[in-house]
């Protein structure tokens, strides 16, 4: 169960790199990074899980006390909690970029871009 | 030609990099050090029910202020490069008919959204849940109100100001915690109360509202200012 949510993240991995290399329109190439994010996210949740354990938040069935037994691990949830977020803003900020290079040269194909080619 | 077959062969490597990680993966079979001190000490320390919230509002609250600056940073970015540039004179836009399902659904479903939003950021140290997921429902909300009038025109002073407030006040709570327990954005300024009850775990429902509150208008600013663009042909 672990190896396939495991082998899911790295599949999406490489879905997107192979987007955002073979790609020249703007836009899905931006499609393709968020792929690549959430394949990210679901390899990092997945090292967090252990089995038979439950989610990290006590009440009647997981006491204080016997938490540490009974609970997968909080700090890689953690972490993606923030990733997350994070990712939603770099997209928003590409998507404002790619709307501003669009209006500049009418075109969402990277290869017309060349100011920068050298 | 020879692109393609560089990129699949910088893909199998990635692959094969890939693959052996996930076949020499051993998954743990207890807590490691860090979650063993999280796990043991969240209930006594913190008061928080929800151990991910206490890691990430308490022990980790410094990373999660540069994480909300950082979220402020694209915001405030993507308010600029937009704003660059634009004419004056605004074009009248064309309205573009929506539908009457969409127009009559936003109007049950918007506030019922946000209240959703704010039922989960409120409830942070108690469910699987927080400032950043219920400011992220609280902005579907706002997506849904623009999909069903695209003209809509949210107020930016407004959001400006509840997002300064927010922010401000979230650092105001952590410097308040130098003075009153035992460092920056300590939660103990105000009792720990009784584990699982709502007003608990000291100032973390209040920090994780104000979280939300920011988050929530920072990407509230982000889908208004995108809204704001003109169609280009």
């Amino acid at each position: 169960m672990i190896y396939m949510a495991m082998a899911t993240g790295f599949l999406l991995i490489l879905i997107g790199f192979y987007g955002a290399l073979t790609n020249r329109n703007l836009l899905r190439m931006i499609v393709a990074f968020t792929l690549a994010n959430t394949g990210v996210n679901i390899v990092i949740v997945a090292i967090g899980y252990m089995h038979g354990r439950t989610a990290p938040i006590l009440d009647a069935a997981v006491t204080a006390s016997a938490a540490a037994a009974r609970i997968i691990d909080p700090v890689p949830q953690a972490l993606v909690l923030t990733a997350i977020v994070i990712g939603l803003g770099v997209t928003a900020l590409m998507l404002a970029y790619a709307y501003k290079l669009y209006e500049r040269k009418g075109t969402l194909d990277i290869a017309q871009y060349t100011d920068l080619k050298w | 030609m020879i692109k393609r077959f560089i990129t699949l062969l910088l893909l199998a490597g990635i692959g094969a990099i890939f693959a052996s990680l996930l076949f020499t993966y051993v998954p743990d079979s207890e807590l490691n050090r860090t979650a063993d001190y999280y796990a043991g000490h969240t209930a006594s320390d913190i008061g928080a029910a929800n151990i991910v919230t206490a890691i990430i509002v308490t022990y980790r609250g410094l990373d999660t202020l540069g994480e909300v600056t950082v979220l402020f940073l694209a915001s405030s970015i993507v308010g600029l490069v937009l704003s660059l540039g634009q004419k004056q004179h605004k074009t009248q836009r064309n309205r573009v008919a929506v539908g009457e399902l969409l127009t009559t659904g936003s109007r049950f479903l918007a506030p019922l959204i946000m209240l959703l939003g704010v039922y989960v950021f409120v409830n942070g140290h108690l469910t699987p849940g927080g400032g950043f997921q219920g400011g992220a429902i609280i902005a579907s909300g706002m997506l849904l109100l623009l999909l069903a009038d695209p003209l809509r025109h949210f107020s930016h002073t407004l959001i400006a100001t509840l997002e300064s407030f927010s922010g401000l006040s979230y650092v105001a709570l952590g410097v308040l915690g130098l003075f009153m327990a035992g460092g920056f954005l300590d939660n103990r300024i105000l009792p720990t109360g009784t584990l699982g009850e709502l007003i608990s775990a000291g100032a973390i429902p209040l920090i994780y509202s104000l979280i939300g509150l920011k988050v929530g208008a920072e990407f509230s600013s982000m889908l208004a200012s995108l809204s704001e663009t003109e169609d280009l042909k």
